[in-house]
């Protein structure tokens, strides 16, 4: 069996990960695609500890961060089309004002 | 007990008419502003008239009680009055003289273009003048002392855009501080040792007390500290330098404040101590010094002078000396009575003044007046009937009163005698050569130009001018009343009957039949020729052989010109006093402790919280990225320091 801790590892590299492309990733979709990748890493070290500890609540948690994850990206996608359609870039950088 | 006599009133009218004018009379037509001053302090004058009368078969002092003001613990001050034979004098002058010389501005100021705050200002000095004599504790007493020296700046500052009138109100207000100092602690000498400063409970606890003979004590302090006070307000040594600057003022303020009512407050203060100041013969030695030299000093200085206010100026200061050597040898009463007489022949010989003034455009220099009295009768007869009064021709009302401070003084000791005898002739002197230089000879004023006006007109009426006129009749009127008053105001005197009258509160005169009638009748005589005198040499030196005052100036050098220069006392204070002040200030205060450590301190501060800003405020950028990296960096940080915490359990 694989023990605990190479999952822990893997969710904090995998979260580590998220969070470099979040601060340094310019454009919003990749940016947007780090986030998932930190709550994924997040997810993972969930059901590694429900499968260890056989607690299921760990399971259940991770379905309610999966559906608001979806929920996120659907909201998030529509918005990043707006902006693309409003200003013509993804880029952060030259998206610093709320209003045109 | 009395029916109540509603004192207030007489305080409170005044009062209600320089909040009115002040408030409304700039809007306001100028009948309108004359109106409502005149109606206010005349009505205040037929109040007190009518309360005196209602309260004079009384022996007793008549209090009245209006509102309670201060209470902690057993202490108390209310506002409340008190009249007894000594206010009776005091509101019956302040009103009477200030109601007339309301109606006398009505003409000397009739062109002013702040018509309306001068009244404002003067019923305002009215209000606070009553409360003063009217107060029956000394912190009301006090109200009104520094209520008086605020009306007095104001009006001694009416005309502030001239620099002159400006600094003149700040001096007297700064003169004054330094004796109000002396007076407070003097009152709070009274609150520490008699818990109250109600004339009252304090003078009943006084009466059982010793006199201090043996050593100076407590009353002596007190004494001398009140005298501090008086010092102030009525212009003595060393504290009368403010006065004759004072003169920059409107002349009716200089008549009223200057001359005939506030400056006598202080010998109203230590007339109403007098439990205080009989107890203590040193403070009254200090008292009756202070006021003989002063009688002396400032006469000299008024020979020389050759403004015509300035010269009735320092006459004041050397009469409040009278006044003052008068208390200090006990006969307060005689003090009183010339306080009254004063304030008649002064206020007149300043309404006069006001009255020459007027005539010839304003100019002040006696050297560019002479030969008036044809042009300006009724003003040349008022003042030659004052000039008769202050020199002490019988039987005019100074003649009563100066003779009985010299018989009083007399009986205490020569010394002060002679050198009172000195002064009223040299008082003579002054001010008959103020008459001669101003009413008689030919006129020497400044000729008519093309534009038909005079040169000098910068004065309280700068209209157009040609010859010197008389002034209307409003300004006439009250010259005439106080002619009369000079007259006649003096046989109130006669037979001691103004000492019997104050007698309810001064009650002594029993010592005072000591010395035979017939030296008393010789003194009076000395003092009549020695007037007589004084005003045949007058004549002498400015009318028959005018050419030998400056001879004599000449043959007296340095010390003409150290009297013409005033003793060089303003020098004198400005180098001793006020220089280290200013430079201490300057060096040690502003550029030492301000700058150097106040504002150093300051600065420093904000130099460091705004380096530690330039750098902090990197962190906010505005950029959410970096916010997000500092987040995810304290997170790192609070991560850490767990794993420590957990590798160290």
């Amino acid at each position: 069996m694989v023990p605990l801790s190479y999952y822990l590892v893997l969710s904090g590299i995998l979260f580590a990960c998220g969070v470099t492309g979040f601060l340094i990733k310019r454009n919003i979709i990749t940016i947007f695609m780090s986030i998932e990748l930190m709550l994924n890493g997040v997810n993972l070290s969930f059901v590694a500890f429900a499968a260890h500890w056989h607690i299921l609540a760990g399971q259940v948690f991770v379905f309610f961060v999966m559906v608001v994850a979806a929920a996120e990206a659907a909201v998030g996608l529509a918005i990043i089309i707006a902006v693309y359609r409003s200003r013509e870039t993804l880029n952060v950088d030259q998206v610093n004002l709320l209003k045109l | 007990m009395m029916p109540t006599l509603n004192l207030w009133l007489i305080p409170i009218l005044p009062l209600a008419g320089a909040a009115i004018n002040g408030l409304f009379g700039k809007k306001a037509s100028r009948t309108a502003v004359t109106i409502v001053a005149l109606v206010f302090s005349g009505s205040s004058f037929l109040w007190a008239v009518t309360s005196v009368l209602r309260y004079l078969p009384s022996e007793e002092p008549y209090q009245e009680y209006l509102a309670h003001w201060i209470r902690a613990g057993s202490f108390y001050a209310d506002f409340a009055f008190y009249l007894d034979h000594l206010s009776v004098v005091m509101v019956l002058v302040v009103t009477g003289v200030g109601f007339l010389i309301h109606i006398y501005s009505v003409g000397y100021m009739a062109e002013d273009p702040s018509y309306y705050r001068f009244f404002s200002y003067l019923n305002l000095f009215m209000f606070f003048m009553l409360t003063l004599v009217l107060a029956n504790n000394y912190l009301l007493m006090f109200i009104g002392w520094e209520g008086v020296g605020l009306a007095s700046y104001l009006l001694i500052g009416f005309w502030f855009t001239k620099d002159s009138a400006a600094a003149a109100g700040k001096k007297a207000f700064i003169v004054n501080r330094i004796g109000d100092f002396g007076f407070l602690i003097g009152l709070f000498l009274m609150i520490q040792h008699f818990g109250s400063l109600n004339f009252s409970p304090v003078f009943d606890q006084v009466r059982p007390l010793a006199t201090e003979t043996s050593g100076a004590g407590l009353l002596t302090a007190i004494g001398i500290l009140l005298m501090v006070g008086a010092c102030g307000k009525s212009a003595q040594i060393p504290l009368y330098v403010w006065l004759p600057d004072a003169m920059e003022g409107p002349t009716p303020v200089s008549a009223l404040i200057h001359a005939a009512t506030m400056v006598t407050a202080g010998v109203y203060m230590v007339s109403r101590s007098h439990p205080i100041f009989e107890r203590a013969p040193q403070a009254l030695t200090v008292v009756a010094v202070i006021g003989t030299l002063t009688a002396l000093f400032a006469a000299t200085i008024g020979i020389t002078q050759t403004d015509i206010k300035k010269v009735l100026a320092y006459s004041t200061i050397s009469q409040l000396g009278y006044m003052f050597m008068a208390c200090g040898v006990g006969a307060f009463s005689a003090g009183i009575f010339h306080l009254m007489t004063h304030a008649f022949f002064k206020g007149l010989l300043f309404l006069g003044a006001g009255s020459v003034i007027h005539a010839v455009g304003g100019e002040q220099d006696m050297r560019k007046m002479g030969g008036l009295k044809s042009y300006i009768p009724w003003t040349t007869l008022t003042m030659g009937v004052a000039t008769l009064a202050i020199a002490g021709i019988p039987p005019l009302a100074g003649f009563w009163s100066k003779d009985e401070i010299l018989w009083k003084a007399y009986q205490t000791s020569w010394i002060y005698w002679l050198i009172g005898l000195i002064t009223a002739f040299i008082t003579s002197f002054y001010m008959f050569r103020l008459l001669f230089m101003t009413f008689a000879g030919e006129y020497r004023g400044a000729q008519v130009d093309d534009h038909g006006k005079l040169h000098a007109a910068d004065g309280p009426d700068g209209h157009a001018h040609g010859e010197p006129h008389e002034s209307p009749a409003v300004m006439l009127g009250p010259l005439m009343i106080l002619a009369l008053l000079s007259l006649f105001g003096g046989f109130v005197g006669y037979g001691n009957r103004f000492e019997h009258f104050l007698a309810p509160v001064f009650s002594s005169g029993d010592a005072a039949e000591a010395a035979s009638r017939g030296t008393e009748l010789l003194l009076m005589g000395l003092s009549v020729l020695v007037a007589l005198g004084g005003a045949i040499l007058a004549y002498v030196l400015y009318v028959s052989k005018p050419y030998l005052p400056q001879k004599i100036a000449d043959g007296l050098g340095d010390f003409y010109a150290a009297v013409l220069n005033k003793y060089y006392i303003d020098e004198i204070y400005a180098a001793v006093f006020i220089k280290p002040l200013v430079d201490g200030s300057t060096r040690v205060l502003w550029q030492g402790v301000d700058r150097r450590v106040i504002d150093d301190t300051v600065n420093h501060a904000a130099d460091g919280v705004r380096h530690v800003s330039d750098e902090v405020r990197q962190m906010q950028s505005g950029n959410l990225r970096s916010y997000a990296g500092w987040i995810a960096a304290g997170a790192a940080v609070v991560i850490a320091y767990m794993i420590w915490r957990g590798v160290a359990r």
